[in-house]
């Protein structure tokens, strides 16, 4: 057994959780700066120094495997047909492969979508496009566009069955770097996830870590087995299962709030309820989605942008702050880390508002239609009203001195109706960071991930 | 194989007549797509396309057929499948009115058949081989 050492590549730090399996404990943790711009090993072997000094002494782990989202992360572009079919089953395995969706694109690719692909520095494309059987021309154009384009990132073909063969063609006629795997929508509203899931880490894998630089640390670990969100997707997912007689949390939702990202996953069926009429593309068990413009640094502009300027000066008056002023100086100085109460309690209003909203764009919603009968319900999207716990990740959060009004921001706090947002959970925070450790643990070792997860997992 | 859209347009939840014609138009060796009751024009439209389907086949049972199958050519044309075949059958208007007024209506609307009251779909099956050319 022994101890195993997992560890979390992320934009800015290299987190290190060292697990003693014959105790079934985490006996420390320790993190560094990134440094995959110059050697990534240098980062990793500072905070190995660090958990060295911690422990006082050094020791031999049988096993080191990691996750990344260093250097940008995995950026990809979803490309399908019909926005609210192809298009948003595209988005979703992306998302739940651990991705960053930059670019997303329906029916044609045009010059200028091409460019966009070139210019965006995307590492993998997902082409959709047509059930099975169903439209192939869509995608048959599309693939021959790229073709022509002389784009040579990794292509994942998951779109009509039907033009396998043709698609192939294309990639051979044009020397690209395609595979071909499942349709992410084999029948209409059906979300078929694995396959291209699957397909998109193997390539992450086998060649985006070594483009960007990360591979180089497989000369000192075992390997890099996930991207990062993965790994945080697989965590939850355990904790809310549960594995064998150790019993899951049931339905959660967990935030995750970056600097340049808001994480919002949620583990849980779209319905529980048998009196409402779900429409739309299946929705994941376990699902995440990520706001590229909502984030506490390098995002932080998004955050007012959508607010008129009535609003900003409202908010302003209310919070007796120049909230503009505040979310430039945070664009511009990334790093940037609160020391003094005037700053904690931006960076406290700016999570709150990130939250909000990440939260409005991953829940579902309920309509209810007047017919001569009575009332019917129509949902789009996941119900989370039942959510036994909403969990808290992410460096602002654990900073903060109020993480539950920030967590506090998933629920339903504006009585909007229709919102199936968390109606009365409670709340966890990931104090000690080890959400994503446990996703890699949990690999090998299920058992033992969920149980140090539901002991360091803070009630709030 | 060709595929078929089928399903309930509106707010209407008539359930049971939808899933015969899903049995029937499937044995008759068609790609049925259901989307089943309370579909919008939209979620028709967005299946034909991904299918690649030649005929949209819309129920109406509970009389607000003609205010919910308003607009639904123009918007096939906007969604590049101008040229689809538009079905409607049920019971597409409230009581009884003249079914050759409420026929020429739904004409001009832009649907290519529309069928009365009481017609069982397997009465259909003949206009559907006819325009698939099968
Ligand atoms: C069961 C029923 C209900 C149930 C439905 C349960 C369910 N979830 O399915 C409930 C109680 C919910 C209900 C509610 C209502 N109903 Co109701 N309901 C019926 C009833 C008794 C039977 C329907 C049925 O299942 N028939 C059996 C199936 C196999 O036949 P079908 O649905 O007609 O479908 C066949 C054909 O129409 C045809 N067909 C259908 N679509 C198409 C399309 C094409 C292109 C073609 C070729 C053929 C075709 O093929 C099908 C298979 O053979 C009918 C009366 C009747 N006897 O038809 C009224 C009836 C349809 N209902 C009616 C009404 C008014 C309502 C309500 C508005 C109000 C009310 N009084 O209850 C609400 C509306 C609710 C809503 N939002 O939709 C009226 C509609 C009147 C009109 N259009 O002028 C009817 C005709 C009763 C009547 N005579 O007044 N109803």
């Amino acid at each position: 057994m022994g101890y195993y050492l997992l560890i979390d590549f992320g934009s800015t730090f290299t987190k290190l959780t060292a697990v003693d399996l014959d105790k079934g404990e985490i006996v420390a943790t320790a993190s560094h700066f990134t440094t995959v711009a110059t050697d990534i090993r240098d980062g990793y072997r500072n905070a190995l120094i660090a958990l060295y000094n911690q422990l006082g002494r050094e020791i031999k782990f049988t096993r080191t495997i990691g996750c990344s989202s260093a250097s940008g992360g995995l950026k990809m572009a979803a490309i399908g047909l019909v926005q609210e079919l192809t298009v948003e089953a595209a988005r979703r395995v992306c998302l739940g492969a651990g991705a960053k969706v930059d670019l997303v694109f329906a029916h044609h690719l045009t010059k200028r979508d091409l460019q966009a692909i070139t210019d965006g520095k995307i590492d993998i494309i997902l082409l959709a496009g047509g059930a099975d059987g169903g439209n192939t021309e869509s995608a048959i154009f599309n693939a021959t566009r790229l073709g022509e384009a002389k784009i040579k990132i990794p292509i994942v073909f998951a779109g009509n069955k039907s033009c396998q063969d043709e698609i192939e063609a294309i990639f051979q006629r044009y020397g690209m770097n395609g595979h071909i795997c499942e349709n992410v929508m084999p029948k209409i509203n059906v979300l078929n996830i694995k396959s291209a899931r699957e397909k998109i880490r193997e390539i992450f894998l086998k060649q985006i870590i070594e483009a960007k630089g990360i591979k180089k640390i497989e000369a000192e670990i075992d390997q890099v087995i996930l991207p990062t969100p993965e790994a945080v997707l697989q965590a939850a997912e355990l904790l809310s299962r549960g594995y064998l007689d150790e019993k899951g949390l049931g339905d959660i939702v967990l935030t995750d709030i970056g600097g340049a990202t808001t994480d919002m996953y949620s583990i849980c069926n779209a319905t529980n309820r048998s009196d409402v009429i779900f429409h739309g593309l299946d929705e994941p068990f376990a699902k995440r989605t990520v706001e590229g413009d909502l984030g506490m640094r390098y995002s932080a502009p998004g955050i007012i942008k959508s607010l008129t300027k009535e609003e900003i000066i409202k908010l302003n008056q209310a919070k007796n702050i120049d909230i503009e002023r505040e979310v430039d100086y945070r664009y511009r100085h990334v790093d940037m880390v609160p020391t003094n109460p005037h700053d904690y309690h931006v960076d406290q209003l700016l999570a709150e508002m990130c939250v909000y909203k990440a939260m409005q764009r991953h829940v579902g919603r309920i309509e209810e239609v007047l017919t001569p009968m009575g009332i019917v319900y129509n949902q789009f999207g996941k119900d989370l009203s039942a959510a036994n716990y909403v969990i808290g990740t992410g460096g602002v959060l654990i900073k903060s001195h109020d993480p539950m009004g920030i967590l506090h921001q998933t629920t339903n706090i504006k009585r909007i109706p229709g919102e199936l947002r968390p109606l009365n959970p409670g709340y966890l925070l990931d104090e000690d960071y080890i959400l994503a450790a446990m996703g890699l643990l949990s690999q090998t070792e299920p058992l033992l991930a969920l149980r140090l997860m539901k002991r360091h997992l803070k009630p709030l | 194989m060709k595929a078929i859209v089928i399903g309930v347009i509106g707010a209407d939840v008539h359930a049971v007549g939808n899933k015969i014609i899903e049995y029937t138009l499937a044995n008759a060796g068609y790609n049925v797509v259901n989307i089943g009751v309370l579909s919008s024009q939209e979620d028709f439209i967005n299946a034909a396309i991904e299918t690649d389907a030649k005929l949209i086949l819309v129920s109406s049972l509970y009389g607000h057929g003609e205010l919910d199958c308003r607009g639904m050519r123009e918007k096939c044309i906007e969604a590049g499948i101008g040229d689809i075949l538009l079905y409607v059958g049920g019971n597409i208007v409230v009581g009884k009115q003249d079914f050759t007024e409420v026929k020429e209506r739904f004409l001009q609307m832009g649907f290519n058949r529309v069928y009365p009251p009481g017609t069982p779909i397997e009465k259909a099956l003949g206009d559907i081989k006819t325009d698939l050319g099968e």
